[in-house]
């Protein structure tokens, strides 16, 4: 760092409000979108472990190996078919949900309890009505669970993008690196926690709203 | 109304949960399964609503084979309540009770009218209605399960162990309540359990089984208690059958003598005259004020004047049972009962040993004579079974 350089410059942040909050939402679309395309993967497959056990433990390990892949590696394989595009960043991101997301699906679909479903049996819930209208939305507070721990990662990912000219908010890390320019970086860096601390606090609200009927299990403990 | 014909159901690893049933159940009547774990009672209760289908033999509904209805059509028309409730937390105390009415398309304001109805019907305040289960107590969440089950008014329900996991007090007030109920709503109900008080309290007609799915006696509680088909039964129903049998004996048929029973006003001669240890003092109505007990009693003036013992409990002639009446005698300091009318004024009074005579001769009729010793034999064999599996009841 250059002699006499702050930290901050404000006056930079000041300069570049209106593009900083460009590559923000750049940001927050390249990490969000991800974990949802993980949750349209992982639902149906969550529900397949579930209703076949012996599925579990071989997808379970596959996911869990697409996430040992670095991120580095995934994104120059893609980038042979997919080119220097955000569909590169975001089908690794993608994958990268699912090993929290699948257990989390099946997790939440174990946690109905038996005469509950048993139940929905004898009321006379057909499979896919029982599946839709009781066993999911008993599974949603420990899906979102993952979804917040899938979503926290994947916003903090993206940064990582920029390797190949796609990670929103991680130009200006790379950029400051390159000049030797500490504001940049530490904006970047900033704005990055804020945007992963707000959506998680979203994502708690939202399963407030959610699922009222599930207060009680906290609050008993 | 609910018929199986030699309805068995074995499982691949060789177990046999029902084997060769045979059973009618009558039309508004409340058919109680009972026996010991493992003995096919919830397997055969599921087989009526195809949450479990027999490997053989046929269960009819009203005369048509079940398998000929589509399984959720036949289930939307059977009410079913669960040992835990099982309430959908996810939805209000409402919804959880307008679940089939929604599923049989009655539209979301109908079934949501009914459902309130049926809240009241259950004995829960309107303001429960938008609560989730979790913020109700155990009881309240089975009185809103039978409320579920009774949402589209079906013919038949069907009770696994439905109070079997709340507190005893608040399980006698839901069998309470469930009495009243089915004196109001007369539904064919199918109800099990594995404690016999409350087999005999709630069943119009009892199915005992026995482990490996066999149906020892099916009968009615009364005749359960006199005679037992055999040791298995009399062991299952208990070596106090004897004392719970009195239960199904009207107190109006017990005889009663009144002349120990004097008005407060008689002079206190007239009770010693009458050569009896105790004597009952009674009102101008008639009404009991108490024990006077002779060699106590003042040198003059009338019975107002004496020391009177408390009561203890009187018997209604009316809705009491011999049990009732036994246990006056019991507890009362002149261990003598006494049984009042309608309006509380005394009858007349009776030892242990009068009321145990007429009981006696009231069971007698009809009973196969057994022999003083096969009876002592038999209830020395169920002392010493129910000493070695003591923990079980």
């Amino acid at each position: 760092m250059r002699d006499g350089e702050p930290l901050i410059r404000w006056e930079w942040i000041g300069d570049h409000v209106g593009e900083l909050a460009d590559y923000t939402g750049i940001h927050l679309r390249l990490g969000l979108l991800p974990v949802l395309f993980g949750l349209i993967i992982s639902v149906p497959l969550g529900m397949l472990c579930h209703r076949w056990r012996w599925i579990y433990p071989p997808t379970l390990t596959a996911a869990n190996v697409l996430y040992s892949i670095p991120s580095l590696a995934l994104f120059m394989i893609f980038v042979r078919y997919t080119g220097l595009t955000e569909r590169t960043v975001m089908i690794p991101l993608t994958l990268y949900t699912l090993s929290v997301l699948i257990p989390n699906v099946v997790d939440g679909l174990a946690s109905v309890p038996e005469p509950v479903r048993q139940a929905a049996t004898a009321m006379g819930f057909s499979t896919v009505r029982r599946v839709v209208q009781v066993e999911l939305p008993i599974a949603v507070p420990v899906v979102v669970a993952g979804v917040r721990v899938a979503a926290v990662s994947s916003i903090s990912l993206v940064a990582v993008g920029q390797l190949i000219g796609q990670g929103g908010l991680g130009y200006y890390i790379t950029r400051g690196l390159q000049l030797d320019f500490p504001t940049p970086i530490i904006t970047a860096t900033v704005l990055i926690m804020l945007l992963a601390l707000v959506t998680d606090a979203l994502l708690v609200l939202a399963q407030r709203l959610l699922t009222p009927w599930a207060r009680g299990k906290g609050a008993t403990a | 109304m609910i018929r199986f014909d030699a309805v068995s159901k074995n499982y691949p690893n060789g177990t046999t949960a029902v084997d060769e049933l045979s059973l009618e159940l009558a039309e508004g009547g409340i058919t109680v399964l009972v026996g010991p774990s493992g003995c096919g009672k919830t397997t055969t209760l599921r087989m009526v609503n195809r949450m479990v289908e027999p490997t053989a033999g046929t269960v009819s509904l009203r005369g048509q084979d079940i398998r000929e209805i589509a399984a959720p059509e036949l289930r939307r028309g059977i009410g079913y309540v669960i040992q835990h409730a099982g309430l959908f937390p996810h939805r209000t105390v409402l919804d959880n009770i307008a679940t089939v009415p929604l599923l049989l398309g009655w539209g979301k304001k109908k079934a949501r009218a009914r459902a309130a109805e049926l809240l009241e019907l259950v004995g829960l305040p309107g303001d429960m209605a938008k609560r989730y289960p979790y913020q109700l107590s155990g009881g309240q969440q089975q009185r809103v399960g039978v409320a579920r089950a009774l949402g589209a008014d079906p013919p038949v329900l069907l009770m696994d162990e439905p109070f079997s996991a709340v507190d005893p007090i608040v399980r006698g007030e839901l069998q309470a309540e469930f009495i009243r109920l089915q004196k109001e709503l007369h539904k064919t109900i199918v109800f099990v359990t594995h404690d016999i008080d409350e087999a005999i309290k709630l069943g119009d007609n009892i199915a005992v089984f026995r482990t490996g799915g066999k149906l020892a006696q099916f009968d009615t509680p009364e005749r359960l208690l006199a005679h037992p088909a055999d040791d298995f039964v009399a062991d299952f129903v208990g070596h106090d059958r004897g004392i719970r049998r009195l239960s199904f004996v009207k107190a109006a048929e017990l005889p009663l003598r009144e002349g120990t029973v004097l008005p407060a006003d008689s002079p206190v001669a007239r009770a010693r005259a009458l050569d009896e240890p105790w004597v009952l003092v009674v009102d101008d109505g008639r009404r009991p004020l108490g024990w006077a007990a002779v060699a106590e009693l003042p040198d003059g003036g009338t019975l107002a004047d004496a020391n009177l013992a408390p009561l203890g409990h009187t018997f209604s002639l009316v809705g009491d049972s011999a049990r009732a009446a036994l246990d006056a005698a019991l507890l009362s300091p002149s261990r003598l009962a006494v049984g009042v009318d309608a309006e509380g004024a005394v009858v007349g009074v009776a030892d242990a040993y009068e009321l145990s005579a007429a009981m006696a001769e009231d069971a007698a009729v009809g009973d196969a004579a057994v022999s003083d010793t096969a009876v002592s034999d038999e209830a020395e064999v169920r002392v010493a079974k129910s000493d070695a599996g003591g923990g079980e009841r």
